[in-house]
C-alpha cells in the first residue's frame, strides 16, 4: 500500500465551510446523469459534500465531480473512475459531473500534453480514498467500534463483527463534519476493482440523444448572437467598413469595430491571436447575422513591423512581428536562407569527422505544410458582462490561463469571473487560444446582453493558430560493417523550431549532432495534438527506415540495436527515454503483427516513437491500386502505463491513427499574399469513412507504472508507419507531406 | 419575414423567419432543438444531418420554405428514449469521443438502414462517405452500422 497526502490541501478548504449544512444542490445535475440508472436509485433529497470532488446523498446514490474539460479524450469518465476506485464506490451508483473553472478546488484543470491521467493519478486517489477513510471514521463513531475493523465494498460499510452494514448515504451528513483524516492509505494496483476494466463513456446517451452538450449549444434567456469579421490575409488590418447595406437588415443589433487585446497588452503562452482588430455583428439570429455580416464591405490595409509584448512564464520579452503577405515561394526563400545558418542544441562526439570517415552517407530532406486544426464544433463563446461581473461559458482547453486575458481587457478582477466548461467538439490544441473567449466579452460588455460568438468554418479555418511550417534534413554515416557511427538532424520552421535535440536516436550513436532554426513570421501558429513530435517522428523514422536499408537490416531489428546500445552504453546524460521500454513496445508490435510475415498483396511499414512519457510503435498494412491507398490494418501497441479504462484508450488510438494517416495523406495549407489557399471542408481535404484503415488492433503493453499519455501518443509515429509502406508498396520515399501529392504527382 | 407551418418530430409547429433561412438554424435558434449540428454549412461535413420524408438531407442546404408540409425527423426525434437501433448500436460501441459529429453520422446511418436494412460493408462506407468524424471514430461507427443492421 501507499500512503499519501499529497492532495493539494486547497482541495479540502470547502469541507469545513460545508460541514454542519452539508448540503449542496447541483446546478446542472440533469447534464451529466445516467438517467436509467438514477430511475433505480431515486434522486437523493440532501447531498453531503467530502470534498472538492465527491458528493454523496443521504440514500447512497455518488457524485463525482470530473475537474477537467472533456473534448473526447474520455477524462470525464477515466478521472471520476479513478476516485471512484479508491472510494470504493459501486460505479452504477455514481454520477459524473462536470465542475467549472475552480482554481481553489482543482488544478491543472486543462486539456493539453496527454498529462491530465498522469498528473492527477495520486490527487484523484486520494481524494477518493481521504472520502472512503471519513465514511468509515464516521461510522466507527455511529457504531461505536474501531475503525480499523470496517471494512468497505461497493458503497457499503461493513463491521463484520456485530454484523453491521449500511450504505454510504447513512454515514455521509456525519462524515462531511469530521476532521480531514491526514495519512490516507492507498490501493495496491491488485486491488483495483474498477480501474483497468473497460467502463463506457458516461455521456455516450447524451450525446446520441442530441442534449445540448457543446459551447455551441449554449443558451440563455435574451441571447444575442455575434459573429466577427477578421482581416483576409495575415499580415493586413482593418482600415475602414461600409455597413450601410446591413446595419438595418432585419433583426440586426449592432455594428461596431472592436480592439481584443491592448496594444500594449503584454500577452501570456498561450494569448496568441492574428487578429484584433475585428468587426463584430450582433443580432437575433444566426442567419440574421450572417446575412448582415456578408452585405458588409470593408477595406484592409498591410500591417506595419511591430512588437508585440510577451509574457513568458513571467518573464517579459518582446517580439518583432514582420510585416509582409506571405506566400509559398517568400516563405521558401527564408527558410532555405535560415537553415544554413542553424543553432547547434547538441552536439556528442566528434560528427564532423564520423561523415568524414563513412563508407555510406545517407542524406535525406523532408518538409510538411501548415495545418488547421479543425475542430468540429466551430470556435465559439458565451459571454455576459454585467457590471464587474462576468459569466461565460464554452469549449476552451486552457480556462486558467485564459482569466487573465480576460480580466485584464475589461478591467474586472479575476474573481469576479466565472467559467462554465462545456464539452468541447474537438480541440487538438486549438482550443488553448481562447481569444474568441475575450471578443464574446467586449461584444458582450458594448452590447449590455448576453452574447454567444460563433465564427463560420471559414472564419475558423483562415483566422490563424496553425500547425507550423516545417523542415528537417538528415543525415547518416554507417562505416563499412554498417554500424551507425553518425547522425545529424537540422530541423527547423515558420514560424516554429520543431526540433527534440534529446530524443532517439541520441544516445544511441556516438557522433551525434541536432540543429535547430526558426524563421519570424506574422502567421500565427500553436500547439497541434503532439506538438512538433508529430513532424519529427514522422520524418525521424522515414529516415531510419532508409538508413535500415541502407545498412542492410530489417527495420525493426536495426532500431532494436540502437536501442541496446542506448541502454548498455548509452552517449550523453540528457537523453529523455527508456529504452527498454521504447523497445518493448517495438516487440510487441513485432509479435503482435507477425512481423517478417507479411500477408500476401500487402505491403507494410513499421514506427515507433516516445513523447508525453508514452511509447508507441506501429504497423500499417496497405495496398495501393490505381493510385489509390487502401489500408488493411494498422497494428498498436501502446506502453501508457497502467490502462485506466481500456476500451476507452482503444477507441482513442483508433481516433489517433485515423487522424494521424488523414493528415499524413491530406492534411495542408498554403499561403497566397498571406491569403490561406483553403477556407472549409470542400477544400481542405479531411479523412472519410472509405479511406480510414479497415482494421485497427491496439494492444498495450502490461504495466504497473503509473499510467500516463494517450490522446497524443499514438498519433506521430503513424505518419511514418504509412510512409514506410506506401515505400514498399510503390518502390518511392516520401519525403513531402501531404502524400497524396507524390503519390497522383 | 414569414411564417412557416413545420412538423418537426411529429409536431406542428411555427415559426417566424425569413424564408431563406436554412432549417439547421431555425432548429438550432428558433425551436430549441440543437442536437443537429453546424460544422460547414456548405454540404461538406454531414454536422447537420436530418430526415425529411425519411431521407438523409443536409439541413444547413434546405431553405424552410422547401421544408414545409414535410416530416422532419431530428436526432431528438429519431426515437423516443434514445433507443432507436442505432442508438442502441452506438452504446453498444462506445462510438463517441468528442461526439459533436454523432448525431448526423447516427441519422445519416437510420436513413440508410431504413432504406437497406442489410447494407454491404461497401456500401455502408458510401453511405457514410459524406459525415467527417475529425476525431476518427470511422472503424466504430462502421462496427456500429453492422450491429444495427442485424438488430433490425
Ligand atoms: S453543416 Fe451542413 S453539411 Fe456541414
Ligand atoms: S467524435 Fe469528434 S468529430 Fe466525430
Amino acid at each position: 500500500m501507499i500512503t499519501s497526502n499529497k492532495l493539494n490541501r486547497r482541495s479540502f478548504l470547502k469541507v469545513s465551510a460545508l460541514a454542519g449544512g452539508g448540503l449542496i444542490l447541483s446546478f446542472n445535475w440533469l447534464a451529466g446523469c445516467k438517467p436509467e440508472e438514477i430511475e433505480e436509485f431515486g434522486l437523493p433529497k440532501e447531498w453531503f459534500r467530502l470534498n472538492g470532488y465527491i458528493k454523496i446523498g443521504e440514500n447512497g446514490l455518488i457524485t463525482i465531480m470530473s475537474p477537467n474539460p472533456e473534448g473526447g479524450q474520455n477524462v470525464k469518465t477515466s478521472m471520476p473512475l479513478i476516485v471512484a476506485e479508491e472510494l470504493d464506490a459501486d460505479w452504477k451508483n455514481v454520477v459524473v459531473e462536470q465542475a467549472p473553472l475552480d482554481t481553489d478546488n482543482f488544478t491543472r484543470q486543462f486539456i493539453g500534453g496527454s498529462q491530465a491521467i498522469r498528473i492527477g493519478w495520486i490527487p484523484l486517489r486520494t481524494a477518493g480514498a481521504t472520502a472512503r477513510q471519513l465514511l468509515i471514521n464516521a461510522a466507527s463513531q455511529e457504531w461505536n467500534v474501531p475503525a480499523a475493523e470496517i471494512t468497505t465494498e461497493s458503497g457499503y460499510l461493513i463491521h463484520q463483527a456485530s454484523n453491521k452494514r449500511a450504505h454510504y448515504g447513512k454515514m455521509a451528513s456525519l462524515a462531511a463534519t469530521l476532521p480531514l483524516p491526514e495519512n490516507v492509505e492507498l490501493k495496491d494496483i491488485s486491488e483495483f476493482k474498477l480501474i483497468g476494466k473497460s467502463h463506457k463513456n458516461v455521456e455516450t446517451k447524451n450525446i446520441i440523444t442530441g442534449k445540448p452538450l457543446f459551447g455551441i449549444d449554449y443558451k440563455k434567456p435574451g441571447m444575442l448572437i455575434a459573429m466577427i469579421i477578421h482581416p483576409p490575409a495575415h499580415g493586413m488590418k482593418l482600415k475602414s467598413f461600409d455597413d450601410s447595406a446591413a446595419k438595418n437588415l432585419p433583426g440586426i443589433k449592432g455594428i461596431f469595430e472592436f480592439k481584443s487585446l491592448q496594444d500594449d497588452y503584454s500577452r501570456t503562452f498561450f494569448d496568441t491571436v492574428s487578429f484584433t482588430d475585428l468587426i463584430a455583428i450582433v443580432g437575433n439570429s444566426t442567419w440574421q447575422v450572417l446575412q448582415a455580416k456578408k452585405a458588409i464591405s470593408a477595406e484592409w490595409e498591410p500591417i506595419q513591423s511591430y512588437e508585440e509584448k510577451r509574457d513568458q512564464f513571467g518573464n517579459p520579452t518582446t517580439r518583432i512581428v514582420p510585416a509582409g503577405l506571405e506566400s509559398e515561394e517568400s516563405q521558401r526563400v527564408k527558410m532555405e536562407a535560415a537553415a544554413k545558418s542553424p543553432r547547434t542544441f547538441r552536439k556528442d562526439g566528434n560528427p564532423e569527422q564520423a561523415f568524414q570517415n563513412a563508407a555510406q552517407v545517407i542524406e535525406r530532406t523532408y518538409e510538411a505544410p501548415f495545418l488547421s486544426h479543425n475542430c468540429m464544433e466551430p470556435m465559439n463563446f458565451f459571454a455576459h458582462v454585467q457590471g464587474d461581473k462576468v459569466n461565460c461559458a464554452g469549449p476552451l482547453q486552457k480556462p486558467e490561463l485564459t482569466e487573465q486575458a480576460l480580466s485584464q481587457r475589461l478591467g474586472i478582477p479575476v474573481e469576479n469571473i466565472e467559467i462554465e466548461m462545456t464539452r468541447l467538439g474537438g480541440g487538438y490544441g486549438r482550443r488553448s487560444y481562447a481569444h474568441w473567449l475575450v471578443e464574446a466579452a467586449v461584444i458582450s460588455q458594448k452590447m449590455n446582453a448576453p452574447i454567444k460568438l460563433i465564427y463560420t468554418r471559414e472564419d475558423d479555418m483562415s483566422g490563424g493558430i496553425y500547425r507550423s511550417r516545417y523542415h528537417a534534413n538528415y543525415r547518416a554515416a554507417l562505416d563499412e560493417n554498417n554500424q551507425l557511427i553518425g547522425f545529424h538532424v537540422i530541423a527547423g520552421g515558420l514560424p516554429e523550431n520543431p526540433l527534440y535535440p534529446d530524443r532517439f536516436p541520441a544516445g544511441a550513436v556516438d557522433n551525434y549532432w541536432a540543429e535547430g532554426w526558426e524563421v519570424p513570421s506574422n502567421l500565427t501558429t500553436g500547439s497541434f495534438r503532439a506538438p512538433r513530435s508529430n513532424f519529427m517522428a514522422a520524418v525521424e523514422q522515414s529516415f531510419l527506415d532508409e538508413v535500415a536499408e541502407a545498412a542492410g537490416k530489417d527495420p525493426i531489428d536495426f532500431r532494436l540495436e540502437l536501442l541496446k546500445k542506448a541502454k548498455t552504453n548509452p552517449v550523453g546524460e540528457r537523453n529523455d527515454y527508456d529504452p527498454e521500454r521504447y523497445a518493448g513496445v517495438l516487440e510487441l508490435v513485432k509479435s503482435k503483427s507477425n512481423w517478417g510475415q507479411t500477408p500476401a498483396g500487402i505491403s507494410r511499414g513499421v514506427s515507433a516513437y516516445f513523447c508525453h512519457n508514452s511509447y508507441a510503435a506501429q504497423v500499417v498494412d496497405l495496398k495501393v491500386e490505381n493510385g489509390e491507398v487502401q489500408i488493411d490494418k494498422v497494428f498498436n501497441a501502446i506502453d501508457c502505463g497502467l490502462v485506466v479504462n481500456p476500451d476507452a484508450a482503444k477507441n482513442l488510438c483508433e481516433g489517433a491513427v485515423v487522424d494521424g494517416i488523414g493528415t499524413a495523406l491530406f492534411g495542408e495549407l498554403k499561403f497566397n499574399q498571406g491569403i490561406p489557399d483553403r477556407m472549409n471542408f470542400d477544400q481542405y481535404r479531411m479523412i472519410r469513412s472509405k479511406e480510414a484503415p479497415k482494421e485497427i488492433e491496439t494492444h498495450f503493453v502490461e504495466s504497473q507504472e503509473d499510467p500516463t499519455g494517450l490522446g497524443e501518443p499514438a498519433y506521430p509515429p503513424v505518419f511514418a508507419a504509412l510512409a514506410n509502406a506506401l515505400y514498399q508498396a510503390t518502390g518511392k520515399r516520401f519525403y513531402n507531406q501531404p502524400f497524396i501529392q507524390e503519390l497522383n504527382g | 419575414m414569414a411564417q412557416f407551418n413545420l412538423n418537426v418530430n411529429g409536431k406542428t409547429q411555427q415559426v417566424d423567419v425569413d424564408p431563406s433561412t436554412p432549417l439547421l438554424w431555425v432548429l438550432r435558434d428558433h425551436l430549441d432543438l440543437v442536437g443537429t449540428k453546424f460544422g460547414c454549412g456548405i454540404a461538406q461535413c454531414g454536422a447537420c444531418t436530418i430526415h425529411l420524408n425519411g431521407t438523409a438531407v443536409r439541413s444547413c442546404q434546405l431553405p424552410v420554405s422547401a421544408a414545409e408540409g414535410a416530416q422532419i425527423t431530428t436526432i431528438e426525434g429519431l426515437s423516443e428514449n434514445g433507443d432507436h437501433p442505432v442508438q442502441q448500436a452506438w452504446m453498444e460501441h462506445d462510438v463517441p469521443q468528442c461526439g459533436y459529429c454523432q448525431a448526423g453520422q447516427i441519422m445519416t446511418a437510420a436513413a440508410l438502414l431504413q432504406q437497406n436494412p442489410n447494407p454491404s460493408d461497401e456500401e455502408i462506407e458510401n453511405a457514410m462517405n459524406g459525415n467527417i468524424c475529425r476525431c476518427g471514430t470511422y472503424l466504430r461507427i462502421k462496427a456500429a452500422v453492422k450491429t444495427a443492421s442485424q438488430k433490425l
